[in-house]
């Protein structure tokens, strides 16, 4: 647990975590399920009620706030990374969740998520990926894939996409994982290890849009295409996959390949053992890159997790730094200070 | 040497140069000392938006006008009455601003062939008789200050950039002011560096002696200090007395101070003043751009800070979506506007006062925000507490403009005893009983409830509200509604502020109407258009929006109305529409504040000049 106010007594149920208002996301959205699974872990953070704030931009993604019985603040588009710096930056004893889509984040508000990441503020951003914009009707987003077609792109998008997870880590967030909208459990475990993390926290959520990108991941979603398709990370562990775990990856210098460990004398000894800790960054950017590979795995899980100070704290501790040296501010002394003269009152 | 000293009640003194020549530096420190012997005074720093212009170049000119005086001071001056001129280009620049007979001391040294070239000049203008009617003293400028420091161990390069403490030294001598401030300056500003703080001494005292032992000048001036309040004083750029007055409103409030900004000239010297006393938990946030300043801004507030943000009108317009947030929210968050030369980048370091139509109304939808508009340096102090007043009081966006004149050019302000200035009176909800965020009291403000507060988790955001509950509601009757309510919550405002009052004569048929930093060049003119004889009244607005409860009908006590402002007519435009008033329109758009003359000059010419203004 960070620096959030642990409560030891009240016992809160998802219930407690469900506001008054009627969800108004289409039947059907993967919205819900992201909204289920933090309703459900929320009680399990150990962090009081009142301690938790979610901000949120423009989209779909972005009235988030409005259905959790929490402080909330449904902002503009693409801000919320800053209008939650503001909020932790005055008070890093609240847990501050960021909700946003591919538009908000990436797209009019890039800016402020790799400057929040960059900063390491203590936010946990929540990004519902579905690679299309919902609200505004199905125009393509900085995470569709080039080609693609769409109301404002009827002959595809000459644009290529952005890779999340790798601007997460290129700009420095501290814990990077990827989840599902159709893996609750994994999901909530994602949402638990942000809730805990010091730090930027980033989630990438694929999250399916039912009515403008329907299938997007299916692939990785379906009990059938799943196995083969994706490949869970966690820390300590080999890097298999398949319906009996019989593939995993081997790295050879910077390149990944797939590898049966049932055959030509292959081994699970042979395979990548993913480590969350990594001192670098470099191999959970090849992980990243999965996606954009022919025949590799979608990784979903932690890619890793750094220790660092967080800005909040950085920048508090420069408070008291300077207030232990200089002592505490005295409005006095700082008004008559610098080239100070009196006038008594006669002009001489 | 025993040479005459002339006593005069006031001095307009102009030092220009190239922008690394230190003038500002130079100007800042003459106006240091003329504020310790207790002149009142009043500056105008002038400089490129270049950090170094070619050297000798006219557009490379930096200036620094400085008024003293032992009375009262509302200008920086007119025209100078002397000039230093350490170049031809400066001398080029400056020359048609100078009064009849002014002085003007020249660098002779750099009167070469190729700074004149630089300059554009066909012929010496020091040879040709061109600055006839001036008394021209030639200086040896760079020459002397070689001499003086030579062999002290410094390169040719390094010793030429004393010159401007040489200026300085011979300055203080012809107007009989101390050396020993500057001196203790330069003992301090140098203090890692022995060598320069030597260098710069002996500049200083051999430009004193300069002028003392020199056959140049004949006589020396002295001016009187200024009978002033009694009281103690230091002298405060607008800059400086805006982070100081959101220091003390936080210290007043109890609330911690957060500053949100991203750097614009003329204002990131907020920034630079504030983050300096962390001491007092100053929170400043040097945002990654102007939108990622204020919303974090607002997130401040939102959380139970004192949330400011400092700006320029290019920025402000980036930020007006986010003011909207922050009207449809009901956060109290103080945007600061130090306006400069528009539109676009436009004269990023030459005041204008252009931002008015802006902040009363550059949002989309209806957006209402208090407006409040600093009126001198001093003044800075005064409306950043009660821009903080206002904001923490009625949870609305308040607008505190200011502009790159006030901000960057200083006077005597006396200093205010903290225990004088009230308390800020700041309760956070934090009972759960009858609480709806939405809710209002007898002012139509609802309640700051911060997360953290058990039982009061609520969300707020950009969408239309049910008024009470805030919950989101697109209910036609309702929104129109809620935008009245809004406006009706800004608009009471007008009966928790000053009235509006009239200076000068009372009964005169005209008044001099303005707002923000013009005020001390009305004032002025209003002076010596009464000395003159005339009947004349000036009125002055601080609060623009809503405009004091008695506006309309102190302006309809007069025949005329005349409207001076650095902009196309903004304030004009408004009073108009909102009060039906008869009003002469004065605009002056060049980058420049006005001169009290030609403010006079206007004056007379809607009286026909027959001297009784009616």
């Amino acid at each position: 647990m960070a620096d959030e106010t642990i409560n030891t007594e009240v016992k809160y149920s998802a219930k407690d975590f469900s506001s008054s208002q009627d969800v108004r996301w289409c039947p059907g959205c993967g919205d819900y399920s992201i909204l289920a699974q933090m309703q459900r872990v929320s009680p399990d953070l150990g962090i009081k009620k009142e301690n938790f704030v979610w901000i949120s931009g423009i989209g779909c993604s972005s009235r988030f706030p409005y259905y959790m019985d929490t402080y909330g603040f449904h902002g503009i588009h693409g801000r919320a990374p800053a209008i939650a710096t503001g909020v932790k930056v005055n008070r890093p004893d609240l847990s501050v969740w960021v909700a946003t889509g591919d538009g908000d984040l990436l797209s009019i508000g890039g800016n402020h998520f790799i400057h929040a990441c960059r900063r390491n503020v203590g936010i946990k951003i929540m990004l519902f990926n579905n690679r299309i914009y919902g609200l505004t009707k199905g125009q393509y987003s900085p995470t569709s894939e080039k080609g693609k077609k769409t109301k404002s792109t009827p002959f595809g998008s000459v644009d290529f996409p952005f890779n999340p997870v790798s601007l997460a880590i290129g700009a420095g967030a501290t814990l990077i994982a990827r989840t599902f909208d159709r893996d609750p459990k994994h999901m909530q475990a994602m949402m638990k290890r942000a809730a805990d993390h010091n730090g930027t926290a980033f989630i990438e959520i694929f999250q399916n849009c039912n009515i403008f990108n329907d299938g997007a991941f299916e692939l990785y979603t379906e009990k059938e295409s799943r196995p083969e398709n994706v490949v869970v990370l966690e820390h300590d562990k080999p890097l298999l996959f398949g319906k009996n775990n019989e593939f995993g990856i081997k790295l050879e210098g910077f390149t990944p390949t797939v590898i049966n460990i049932t055959e030509n004398g292959n081994s699970v000894n042979d395979v990548w053992v993913h480590n969350e800790f990594e001192k670098t960054n470099s191999r959970a950017n090849i992980l990243s890159q999965f996606t954009e590979m022919e025949g590799l795995p979608v990784p979903i899980g932690v890619f890793r997790q750094e220790t660092k100070t967080t800005y909040e704290e950085d920048f508090q501790n420069q408070i008291n730094g300077v207030k232990k040296s200089r002592g505490e501010g005295d409005l006095r002394k700082l008004l008559f200070t610098g080239n100070v003269w009196e006038v008594n009152g006669n002009g001489s | 040497m025993g040479k005459t000293i002339l006593d005069l009640t006031d001095v307009t003194v102009r030092f220009a140069g190239d922008s690394g020549d230190g003038m500002q530096l130079t100007g800042s420190q003459f106006t240091n000392t003329t504020a310790l012997v207790g002149n009142d005074l009043s500056t105008l720093p002038d400089y490129p938006a270049e950090i170094r212009a070619p050297a000798g170049t006219t557009y490379g000119v930096s200036g620094f006008q400085l008024k003293f005086s032992s009375s009262d001071v509302h200008t920086p001056g007119d025209s100078p009455d002397v000039l230093v001129a350490m170049n031809p280009a400066a001398l080029k620049i400056n020359l048609s601003d100078l009064k009849p007979n002014a002085m003007i001391i020249v660098n002779i040294n750099a009167f070469d062939t190729r700074n004149l070239k630089l300059a554009n000049y066909d012929s010496n203008p020091l040879e040709d008789g061109s600055l006839q009617g001036f008394t021209v003293v030639q200086v040896p400028l760079s020459q002397q200050t070689s001499k003086a420091l030579e062999g002290i161990g410094l390169t040719n390069k390094e010793i030429s950039r004393s010159k401007n403490f040489f200026a300085l030294g011979m300055m203080y001598w012809l107007y009989s002011r101390p050396i020993e401030p500057t001196i203790e300056w330069i003992k301090s500003k140098f203090k890692d560096s022995a060598l320069l703080a030597e260098a710069n001494e002996k500049a200083l005292m051999a430009g004193y002696y300069f002028g003392e032992n020199t056959e140049l000048f004949t006589t020396r001036y002295q001016v009187y200090p200024a009978k002033l309040p009694k009281g103690t004083y230091r002298n405060v750029s607008g800059n400086e007395a805006i982070a100081l007055g959101f220091i003390t409103a936080s210290v007043k409030s109890g609330l911690p101070l957060f500053l949100g900004s991203y750097p614009i000239t003329p204002a990131s010297d907020i920034l630079h003043e504030l983050s300096r006393h962390k001491n007092f938990g100053v929170r400043t946030f040097q945002a990654e751009d102007e939108i990622s300043a204020i919303t974090a801004c607002l997130g401040a507030a939102f959380s139970g800070a004192l949330a400011i943000t400092t700006t320029s009108g290019p920025g402000v317009a980036l930020k007006s979506e986010a003011m909207g947030l922050g009207v449809m929210t009901e956060l109290p968050i103080v945007i600061i506007d130090i306006q400069r030369g528009g539109p676009s980048t436009g004269l990023p370091t030459k005041t204008e006062q252009s931002d008015l139509l802006q902040a009363m109304y550059g949002r989309n939808g209806e957006a209402p925000v208090v407006v409040l508009a600093a009126s001198t340096p001093a003044d800075c102090f005064y409306m950043a507490y009660e821009a903080s007043r206002i904001a923490t009081k009625y949870m609305v966006p308040v607008m505190l403009l200011s502009d790159g004149y006030i901000a960057n050019g200083s006077e005597p302000w006396k200093i205010p005893e903290p225990d004088s200035i009230p308390e800020i009176e700041v309760k956070f909800q934090t009972t759960k009983e009858g609480f709806q965020p939405y809710n209002r009291n007898e002012n139509l403000v609802r309640p700051w409830a911060i997360p953290g507060t058990p039982g009061l988790e609520h969300r707020i955001g950009g969408l239309e509200k049910s008024n009470i509950t805030g919950n989101v509601n697109y209910d036609p009757l309702n929104h129109e509604f809620m935008v009245q309510l809004r406006a009706q919550k800004v608009d009471n405002i007008k009966h928790d502020i000053p009235l509006l009052e009239v200076l000068g004569d009372e009964d005169a048929d005209i008044a001099i109407v303005g707002w923000g930093g013009t005020c001390g060049a009305i004032t002025e003119a209003v002076r010596r258009l009464r000395v003159k004889g005339n009947k004349v009244a000036q009125i002055h607005f601080k609060y623009l929006n809503p405009f004091p409860s008695n506006t309309k009908e102190v302006l309809g006590r007069f025949k005329k109305i005349l409207c001076p402002e650095l902009n196309m007519g903004q304030l004009s435009k408004i009073l108009r529409s909102q009060f039906d008033v008869d009003l002469v329109e004065y605009n002056k758009i060049q980058g420049l504040p006005f001169k009290s003359s030609e403010i006079e000059l206007k004056f007379e010419s809607m009286t026909g000049g027959n001297g009784n203004g009616r």
